[in-house]
């Protein structure tokens, strides 16, 4: 099947990247912890912009860029160049950005996506290092502020600018894009996706292969899909309408669910780029080999080996690849059970559990989910025993070998239930001449005394058959 | 005014007072100053020499006052780049050179006056007003460092600290009769100081005698790794100080005697390399044809970069702040009230520089030209060891007389310019006189080959009485 894209849909997507794992800041020695600490408390005199503070460049940041720009397949520039994006806006403190131009860390990528016809590649144009600027926190709404409050702790942080060929041919796909971006990023460890402020995105799309509009201010991906949904209808009806679309950077407000026009293409900025004169050309080029051999298995990878190694089926292997946590998980369990059951229970259950919640993997133990896991393969309770298990372990803590014990969840023995059906027939002989005569009603009771006598521990339908088979002899 | 005292003198006056009583008696004739050269004084300067005396200290520059460019960042005192945009602010922080200094057990007497953000060459353009020149009051000190030259001249201070992004220290040694260095680009680190042309500038420091400038480069120069500009390279510029030039091979660029020069700079530079002849030396003249194009590429470089440097002046965080209903309106009247029309003009005609549109035909053709003018000085010092020339086409000029005509401004800056393109190093020495105006001689050298330059300079001092003639009042 191929997908015929009937309405001429292009979605490119610049994804920003808060490198929040690195210890330092692009420019200066500050710490990056600051997301629990009172404003203005991780600042310097460089990073506040104070006359006469000179940048110098942290090499791990380049090194992370590197290792990001390798994952996304890039090629890697030879050397770092920086520039001044010019601007003046109250959350620059030297009212200049100092980010990469011409010669972006890295270009010419690309990410496959699972497209709406099977493997789709988008395309990577370039891979960008760049401070993050200043967090402004207005007093009350933003047009009837009594002023602004400035917070300095951010400003310096590296961002990595992710930019997308406009690949994407529906706001489903360009979810996707970000949800497999966002997984890369995460096997790679370069940041943590949690944090405010970690990855945010502005959107460029069009329809019939017509003039692109910029959607800025999308915070989170079902955002991304919202904002890509509701503007491509926008354009649709204006051409329908006989209207043109115009080049033009719109706003998404998150509240209505729509796009508001900024501005068009006549009133962009002129940044007067050039070249950041206090920061010299770094050569890169001979640290490529050794960031490639700091690369992880990534997801693509670890999928198809999963399906491989594992025998998982598709959805299984792409639900536990998704983040390299789940999969580390995953692979722990595997080892003291049988793998598919670890798939199906790690996969289907464990993590529905766990997004009901909102709560990471973090949350169980892979000794719990063995234990849950033998249990059931054990026959020793049932899977809806197990699901009780899981849930009680995270609502109120508890060793699963434990709460089955309490709860009285174990299956009662199978010498047991023999018993009682034995003592049911023998002792309801009325019953059994009118099943016998061929009233079918007449088992329901058998079984509902085998159930009686077993204490409802009796799996309902093991006792059915049980009597039907003593019937039968 | 005092008399000069170098740097070895003041010791001996420590050795035989205290370094109290020397600082003080330099603040008592900085206090009878007629010539405008300190803008701020540090008020614990006084205590920072008792401390000398009580504890002792063994830095080579224990005790000896020093003065400081309002450019340089001290932290707890006013740093303002005689601006009224910076006025209130005091830096948190030390720039690197001030750091070493006061290892070094250096005195801070003050801040010196300068051309608001460095640009200009009369200190005309401060907010505090205009700095004298001791040699004639009416006239101007040179600039942008013209406090920091005025004062030494004036003998109020035995040293001082300035920078040179165009001429800026060359230019107001030469006017004031003292000498002064421009060290090569990556000599000492920028930490700290308050950018102008950040590609073209270094800190260089001012004195009334060579000796003096090598003591200090060996305190102020040196790797730093807040300045990725710095260089990591050692070297002792006192082991410079030595009267040899036995077959020293000078290059005498015909392009900087050009039109509009004064006939008797002209002759007294000629009279200095007959000098460098008798003692040793030979010359040669040498041709840099770009250097007619160094004057519009030095412009519009140093302009684009600092349209973007002085972007941060915005009253949100620190200095002066003008009232507005909203940011941009706040932000804008302040630069429009903070910063003086030189600053003004050279932020717009940067901007323009670096437009769309324009960037490439100014921009990019002048970095292209900054080559061909490096370009200029390899080749000539490929074959000579040092290359000769006026610091400046003519004396001190009267104050007022340019300062409404900036194209003559720009143009006394033909002759020193073209060092900062090509980031070499050049140091300026007194060498006549003009009627009763010091004469500049500039000796430029190869990259890092300071001392070179220190050398020739020091063994011309030794062999000329010129730096030994003082300012009537001081004398």
């Amino acid at each position: 099947m191929v997908y015929e894209n009937p309405d001429g849909i292009r979605i490119g997507l610049e994804v920003h990247v808060q490198l929040n794992k690195l210890n330092t800041k692009l420019f200066c020695g500050c710490s990056t912890d600051y997301h629990d600490s009172e404003p203005n408390t991780h600042v310097c005199p460089i990073c506040l912009g104070l006359p006469g503070s000179l940048p110098v460049l942290n090499e791990r940041a380049v090194e992370f860029a590197i290792k990001i720009g390798l994952a996304l397949n890039c090629s890697i520039v030879e050397q770092t160049q920086f520039h001044r994006k010019n601007y003046y806006y109250p959350d620059l403190p030297k009212n200049f950005q100092t980010t990469q131009y011409d010669y972006p860390i890295a270009a010419e990528g690309k990410i496959i996506i699972e497209g709406e016809d099977g493997e789709h590649n988008v395309g990577i144009t370039r891979a960008h290092i760049e401070e993050d600027p200043a967090r402004l926190q207005h007093m009350g709404t933003i047009d009837k502020s009594k002023g602004t409050l400035i917070n300095y702790n951010r400003s310096g942080m590296t961002l990595i600018e992710i930019v997308s060929e406009p690949d994407m041919r529906s706001p489903k796909e360009a979810r996707r894009y970000l949800e497999k971006l966002r997984s890369i990023l995460d096997y790679l460890g370069v940041f943590d996706g949690d944090l405010e402020g970690a990855m945010k995105a502005d959107a460029n799309v069009s329809v019939f292969w017509g003039e692109r509009v910029e959607i800025k201010n999308i915070s989170s991906f079902k955002g991304v899909e919202r904002a890509l949904l509701y503007e491509i209808m926008r354009q649709k009806n204006q051409i329908r309408r006989g209207g043109e679309i115009v080049m033009e950077t719109r706003h998404f407000d998150e509240a209505r669910g729509v796009t508001i026009s900024m501005r068009t293409k006549e009133d962009e900025q002129d940044y007067r780029y050039f070249p950041e004169p206090d920061l010299v050309p770094m050569r890169v080029a001979d640290w490529v080999p050794k960031v490639r051999e700091t690369l992880p298995e990534l997801p693509d990878a670890k999928r198809a080996r999963f399906m491989e190694e594992y025998s998982l089926g598709e959805t299984h292997a792409r639900a536990l690849t998704t983040e390299i946590k789940v999969a580390n998980f995953f692979e722990e369990v595997a080892k003291k059970v049988d793998p598919k059951d670890a798939a199906v229970w790690v996969s289907d259950i464990l993590k529905g559990e766990l997004n009901y919640r909102e709560l990471s993997i973090d949350a169980f133990t892979v000794e719990d989910m063995v234990a849950v896991v033998e249990l059931v393969t054990a026959n020793k309770i049932t899977e809806k025993s197990a699901v009780d298990v899981i849930r009680t372990v995270l609502d109120d803590g508890g060793k699963p070998q434990e709460i089955v014990e309490k709860k009285g969840l174990l299956k009662v023995e199978d010498d047991i239930v023999a018993t009682a059906v034995d003592e049911a027939i023998a002792e309801n002989p009325e019953a059994v001449a009118d099943y016998l005569g061929g009233k079918e009603k007449s088992l329901n009771f058998i079984v509902g005394k085998v159930m009686q006598k077993t204490k409802g521990r009796a799996d309902a339908r093991e006792a059915r058959e049980k009597v039907l088979a003593k019937l039968n002899e | 005014m005092a008399a000069w005292t170098d740097i070895s003198g003041i010791k001996q006056k420590i050795a035989d007072s205290s370094a109290e009583e020397v600082t003080a008696s330099y603040i008592e004739t900085i206090g009878k100053s007629k010539i405008n050269g300190f803008t701020t004084m540090w008020d614990e300067a006084i205590n920072v020499a008792r401390e000398i005396d009580s504890e002792g200290h063994e830095g080579p520059l224990a005790g000896v006052p020093i003065a400081i460019k309002e450019n340089i960042s001290t932290k707890g005192l006013s740093t303002t780049c005689s601006s009224k945009i910076l006025q209130g602010y005091v830096p948190p922080y030390d720039a690197h050179v001030i750091e070493r200094l006061r290892e070094a057990g250096a005195v801070i007497l003050g801040k010196t006056n300068m051309d608001e953000f460095a640009m200009g060459t009369s200190t005309e353009s401060s907010y505090y007003g205009p700095t004298l020149n001791p040699w004639d009051m009416d006239r101007v000190p040179g600039g942008s460092s013209g406090g920091s030259a005025a004062v030494v001249a004036a003998g109020e201070v035995p040293v001082s600290l300035g920078s040179d992004t165009g001429g800026s220290v060359r230019c107001p040694a030469a006017y004031c009769g003292v000498v002064g260095l421009k060290p090569t680009y990556g000599c000492i680190s920028r930490y700290g100081l308050i950018s102008y042309a950040n590609s073209l500038e270094q800190i260089g420091p001012l004195a009334t005698n060579v000796a003096d400038i090598a003591t200090i480069m060996d305190v102020v120069a040196g790797y730093d790794s807040r300045d990725s500009t710095s260089i990591n390279r050692e070297n002792t510029y006192s082991d410079a100080l030595k009267d040899d030039v036995n077959g020293l091979k000078i290059g005498v660029p015909e392009e900087y005697f050009g039109e509009g020069i004064d006939e008797k700079v002209e002759k007294a530079v000629w009279d200095a390399i007959s000098k460098f002849e008798d003692m040793g030396a030979t010359y040669e003249k040498v041709s840099m044809p770009h250097t007619k194009y160094a004057l519009a590429s030095y412009y519009i470089i140093a302009m684009s970069e600092a349209s973007s440097n002085l972007a941060r002046f915005d009253g949100t965080r620190y200095g002066y702040r003008a009232e507005g209903e909203n940011w941009h309106v706040m932000a804008s009247r302040t630069r429009a009230q903070g910063f003086g029309e030189e600053v003004k003009r050279r932020i717009l005609l940067g901007t323009y520089a670096l437009s769309a549109g324009y960037h490439d035909k100014y921009y990019l053709k002048a970095l292209k030209v900054r080559t061909l003018v490096k370009q200029d000085f390899d080749r000539a010092l490929d074959n000579v060891d040092v290359l000769m020339a006026p610091t400046m086409p003519a004396p001190a000029f009267k104050i007022g007389e340019k300062i409404d005509d900036p194209l003559s401004l720009y143009l006394a800056d033909v002759n020193t310019v073209p060092i900062n393109l090509a980031g070499v190093p050049s140091i300026s020495v007194p060498c006549g006189f003009s009627g009763d105006m010091p004469v500049g001689l500039q000796i430029i050298g190869k990259h890092f080959d300071e001392n070179a330059i220190i050398k020739a300079a020091y063994s011309f001092e030794q062999n000329t009485d010129h730096h030994t003639r003082r300012p009537p009042e001081v004398a």
